[in-house]
């Protein structure tokens, strides 16, 4: 039982690291959106 | 083009939820370990997946080298940052693993840990030297670390060949052997965690496009002579 823990523990930490990632792509995105939106004002 | 990408990313989430079924329903219980062995679906193809997109990094950095394309620059960057993300999978999974079946979360001296470890850190320092650098010969010089981080590559790989080390053998053409339903279970999560790479190298590829666009796009603007008042200021390198 106590080695079921570690396997599910080990799957949620991949998809944790992913996702964080995801969220750091998704982010610089969004970020550079913006800074194309301000230029095109200009 | 626009709908290939939703279409590949929902036949990725579909693979790669059935590998994980695969992986936690499907594939018999090792005699040994039990069910923990079962992070090998995961840990393995991450590491193979890593050590594809390194490859990856180390051609296009000796294809810079030579023509100085920026495409190829652009691809060692997304492909050096992705695999980096892979081998911190494999960093963290492996001492999970090894806990319940070692006792210990680290093995300190041995070849495929250290080594691995070192990997991590040469691409991470990449990472830093492109993020950081404000030299015009980063690019050159990121590729000129890449190359040479490259050969850590096949130490890591075949350490477990050369060298006595606690890590368990390979499970395929290293003299050992997997059941073949295991086996086919591992390469299903492999094509799935592929697809899902090369999903994110995709969208890596496109924000970094549209990083040197807007650079491009500030630079065009300061010499018309609307100069931002942080011109002085070195490029934004907020995307990387």
């Amino acid at each position: 039982m106590n080695a079921i823990k570690f396997l599910f523990a080990a799957y949620i930490a991949t998809w944790v690291i992913h996702a964080f990632y995801l969220g750091t792509l998704v982010r610089r995105f969004s970020r550079l959106r913006q800074q194309l939106k301000e230029l095109g004002r200009k | 083009m626009k709908w290939l990408f939703p279409i590949l990313s929902i036949i990725t989430a579909i693979l790669l939820a059935y590998a994980l079924y695969e992986a936690l329903v499907v594939a018999p219980t090792d005699a040994l370990q039990g069910d923990v062995y079962r992070i090998i679906y995961y840990h393995v193809p991450s590491a193979w997946t890593a050590f594809l997109l390194f490859f990856i990094n180390f051609v296009a950095s000796i294809t810079y080298l030579i023509g100085c394309k920026p495409k190829a620059d652009i691809l060692a960057l997304v492909s050096a940052e992705v695999g980096v993300v892979f081998c911190t999978v494999v960093l963290v999974t492996g001492p999970i693993w090894a806990r319940p079946v070692w006792g210990i979360w680290w093995a300190p001296g041995d070849i495929r840990l250290t080594s691995t470890l070192v990997l991590w850190l040469i691409y991470v320092s990449y990472l830093v030297l492109r993020r950081f650098s404000t030299s015009a010969q980063t690019q050159i010089l990121a590729a000129a670390l890449a190359v040479f981080g490259a050969l850590d590559v096949p130490l890591v790989y075949f350490s477990i060949w050369f060298f006595r080390t606690q890590h368990p053998q390979p499970v395929i053409g290293g003299g050992g052997s997997i059941d073949p339903r295991m086996l086919h279970v591992l390469l299903l999560n492999w094509l799935a965690f592929l697809c899902f790479a090369f999903l994110v190298c995709w969208s890596r590829y496109r924000l970094e496009v549209l990083h040197r666009e807007v650079e491009e796009a500030h630079a065009m603007e300061s010499l018309a002579g609307g100069a931002p008042a942080n011109a002085s200021l070195p490029p934004d390198r907020s995307s990387r």
